[in-house]
């Protein structure tokens, strides 16, 4: 069974649709990479998995999103505990005005994942571990996220979502703002995470897609155009347009 | 016209060094330790302003403990779910707040406390500052709440926190630099507030910590200085103004530090 | 990170998860409702403030009725209270500030946007505005004892010998008067002006600056253009400047002279609402004067408040237009 299983989803910012019919399946413990010119409604679409457009007053979402079998957009759906169960990552890197361990700390706390002091501890040390950043900052937990690279704060908000022990990672470009070296880690992470986690990520870096993804789905003007395993994704799409924007002839 | 425009503008800055060179001119010749620590004396007997001094840091603190938690709660409360109609007119009426004469709110604190008790006392002094105080607090806070950027919030409510938690645990931390400086800065604008506590807290010639009794200030103080026909007292009014206006300014320049990056 | 098989967080069918979603609900809703409250204190306020202040001077407000705003008799010894020498005495004065203030803050707001440097901007700004914070109090003593002693040795001499015949500049030349306050109040709403005429002009899009001088035009050219554009704000900062010197209280009780009369001359002593409410508030001993006292502090409520919500009406329609534009 799917773990995220999307049907005719439409999605309006008022009158305006950004997007289409949108129907795609997502595979437990797979790499989906969304891509598409910008403006396409990727990150848009990547949103709606996790209800972060609730905070647009004018938005309106139509269709169904099922993760486990269940529709997200359900009256009766905890949309704190969604969301802790899909963590997301965002383009720019978004540290809280904490020290490095509380930023990790924090989802535990508000979610009350822990059972004791030490277990916090354990679970920080475990997710900042898992984001391959613990080295860095073992010996500088209670100074400001402020202080860390651009880099390690986006690895940061990584071990963050991390924390929370969510079943899907949702990363918006999580890598645009980064140096080459910096994506380079990213990148490595997330094919190490995809071990355990189901990760959607959307990058308008093809190569990117390419290397980290197994699946790819292309997205133009609101509408998902095509979505294929990544191998035949980047050497035979079915779609024509998909063909165009892989070879660079628009974009 | 550039002259005469930077003529404005320096002729400005002029009357303000004037105006402040005088006080220092004036007042440093009465600063004395005794001055600063004896309670007002008949004329030609001395005395000085500590009871005032005291005074006008009590009616300041209790102002404080009101308008200040007020004043953050309803400017979170517009920045965070003010956009309605209801939060539309309560922004305007808080911004409207902001220029009604502080001598109004002695008056409806005269009739509401002074009235109904039938004495002057320092709570209710302390009440009409922190009226003053809360619209100000409020317009601060709100600006600085919403300058927290979008995605600190998204990052929070990604994690599962309800928003209750995002607001309390996370924008209004990464806001305080900015709402304290709103708070320090009503503190320094009621410390010279005269006209709400001439018929609320009144004054008091004694060292006094009684709530409910009239209570001393220095910008009271200052006033009965200045207009009595006394050139002793007049020496007085201007060493006390000396203190006042160092105090004020050195709140403001603090304020100017903690937030230059905004500049 | 193995996902315990009974449990369903989506629809909180997890032990304890129920709770769980219940608080979280419930915490938003309290949140919601204990904030909104505290915001309608502000309103709630403002409400008791216009009731008790009604309530407290109705005995006055009965009695004189109208006739409380045209009455020119203050007296409270016959029981007899007319505000209109009070009421003359706050516009003069207010439009005598604003007469000096508006030009002299319009002046230093173009110069610290349009023409200074910003390196010299900056700190003359803060400058100025550092002469909103000094206290009324302060500004009263500075006046009776720097400001009325020059005006009477060099300033009123002077307007006598050449504008004499004018019936403002006639009388003794006593320094404590009319005059005297009109300063001291353009020194105090100066900075305010500057203030708002500062924001509304950096709110003027840099479009608008660059199409002027694309075209050619001058430095004071685009200047001009950009005042044209920010009229209303501009007008918004004059009236916000007049509703301050409405309500100034302590520096015009000082030295305005505090005598009930409508006279020409600058030079004369006048009284104002603000001013007769500080000095007489103590000592009014009757029912009916304290009563009439309060009616002169709603009076100024009420007057404050509608020129206040005027003036950031019309300096929100600027914020308005520019967001339109951009």
């Amino acid at each position: 069974m799917s773990k995220i299983s999307v049907s005719d989803l439409n999605f309006f910012y008022g009158k305006a649709q950004a997007l289409h019919d949108i129907s795609i399946d997502i595979p437990e413990r797979e790499v989906v990479a969304f891509i598409g010119p910008s403006g396409c409604g990727k990150s848009t679409f990547l949103r709606t998995l996790n209800r972060m457009n609730d905070t647009i007053p004018i938005a309106r979402v139509e269709g169904k999103v099922m993760i486990d079998g269940k529709d997200v957009y359900e009256p009766n759906t905890d949309v704190a505990s969604l969301r802790r169960k899909v963590g997301m990552v965002f383009q720019k890197s978004n540290p809280f005005p904490k020290s490095i361990f509380e930023n990790v700390a924090y989802g535990i706390r508000i979610n009350g994942i822990h059972k004791n002091r030490a277990d916090l501890y354990e679970r920080v040390e475990k997710a900042l571990n898992d984001a391959a950043l613990l080295g860095e900052v073992k010996d500088r937990m209670n100074t400001s996220a402020f202080g860390l690279s651009g880099g390690q704060q986006q690895r940061l908000c990584i071990a963050r979502a991390l924390a929370v022990q969510p079943e899907v990672i949702l990363m918006d470009e999580p890598a645009s703002a980064l140096d080459p070296i910096a994506t380079q880690k990213i990148e490595e992470l997330i094919v190490e995470l995809k071990k355990q986690y189901t990760i959607a990520i959307v990058t308008h870096n093809m190569q990117q897609a390419a290397r980290v993804s197994d699946r790819t789905a292309f997205f133009m003007l609101g509408k998902l155009v095509e979505v294929n395993p990544t191998q035949k994704m980047f050497t035979n799409p079915d779609e024509k347009l998909t063909e165009d924007y892989i070879t660079g002839r628009f974009g | 016209m550039t002259t005469l425009t930077a003529a404005c503008a320096f002729g400005v800055i002029a009357v303000l060094i004037f105006v402040l060179g005088y006080i220092a001119f004036q007042g440093i010749s009465s600063l004395s330790w005794q001055f600063l620590v004896q309670t007002p004396k008949p004329v030609g007997e001395g005395g000085g302003i500590g009871n005032a001094i005291v005074g006008s840091l009590i009616l300041l603190g209790l102002a404080s403990c009101v308008g200040i938690p007020l004043g953050i709660i309803i400017g979170t409360y517009l920045a965070e779910m003010g956009d309605g109609w209801f939060g539309t007119i309560v922004r305007f009426v808080a911004d409207t707040m902001i220029g009604i004469p502080s001598i109004v709110f002695g008056v409806f604190v005269y009739a509401v406390v002074v009235l109904q008790q039938g004495y002057f006392s320092t709570l209710a002094g302390a009440l009409s500052l922190a009226l003053i105080m809360i619209p100000i607090v409020t317009r601060t806070t709100e600006e600085m709440v919403r300058l927290v950027p979008k995605s600190m919030r998204e990052g929070a409510l990604a994690l599962g926190a309800p928003q209750w938690r995002v607001t309390k645990d996370i924008v209004i931390p990464a806001a305080m630099t900015g709402i304290a400086t709103g708070a320090m800065l009503a503190v320094a604008r009621v410390l010279g507030e005269t006209a709400p506590l001439l018929f609320t807290a009144f004054g008091s010639r004694f060292y006094n910590i009684y709530l409910d009794e009239p209570m001393a200030s220095m910008t009271v103080q200052i006033y009965n200085y200045a207009i009595s026909p006394f050139e002793e007292w007049h020496a007085k009014a201007w060493a006390a103004t000396l203190v006042l206006v160092t105090l004020i300014l050195f709140i403001n320049i603090i304020v100017r530090f903690l937030t230059r990056r905004k500049y | 990170m193995s996902s315990n098989p009974n449990e369903n967080i989506l629809t909180g069918e997890r032990f304890g998860a129920a709770a769980k979603k219940t608080n979280n609900i419930l915490g938003d809703r309290i949140f919601r409702v204990v904030l909104t409250a505290c915001g309608a204190l502000i309103l709630i306020i403002v409400a008791a403030m216009i009731a008790v202040m009604t309530q407290s001077s109705w005995l006055s407000i009965q009695k004189f009725g109208f006739g409380f705003l045209t009455g020119q008799t203050w007296d409270p010894i016959k029981g007899e209270f007319g505000a209109l020498p009070f009421i003359y005495g706050t516009i003069v004065s207010a439009v005598l500030a604003l007469l000096i203030a508006t030009p002299i803050s319009v002046g230093v707001a173009i110069f610290l946007v349009e023409q200074a440097p910003k390196s010299l901007a900056r700190p003359m700004a803060f400058l100025v505005e550092l002469l909103a914070a000094i206290p009324s109090v302060v500004y009263g003593l500075w006046a009776i004892f720097v400001l009325a002693p020059l005006l009477r040795v060099y300033v009123q001499p002077f307007l006598q010998q050449t504008l004499g015949f004018l019936p403002f500049f006639k009388g003794t030349a006593n320094g404590i008067g009319m005059m005297s306050g009109g300063i001291i109040l353009a020194i105090m709403i100066t900075p305010i002006i500057t203030a708002v005429v500062r924001d509304v002009l950096e709110a003027v899009p840099v479009t608008q600056r660059e199409a002027a001088l694309a075209l050619g035009a001058t430095r004071w050219e685009t200047t001009k253009i950009v005042l044209a554009n920010a009229n209303s704000g501009i007008a918004g900062a004059i009236v916000l400047g007049l509703g301050r010197a409405i309500g100034e209280t302590m520096a015009i009780t000082m030295i305005i002279g505090n005598r009930p009369e409508i006279s020409a001359s600058l030079f004369d002593p006048g009284y104002t609402i603000a001013s007769v409410i500080a000095n007489e508030f103590t000592e009014a001993t009757g029912e009916l004067y304290l009563s009439a006292l309060i009616e002169m502090g709603l009076i100024l409520f009420l007057v404050t408040f509608i020129v206040n919500g005027l003036a950031k009406l019309l300096i929100l329609s600027v914020s308005r237009q520019t967001a339109q534009s951009q």
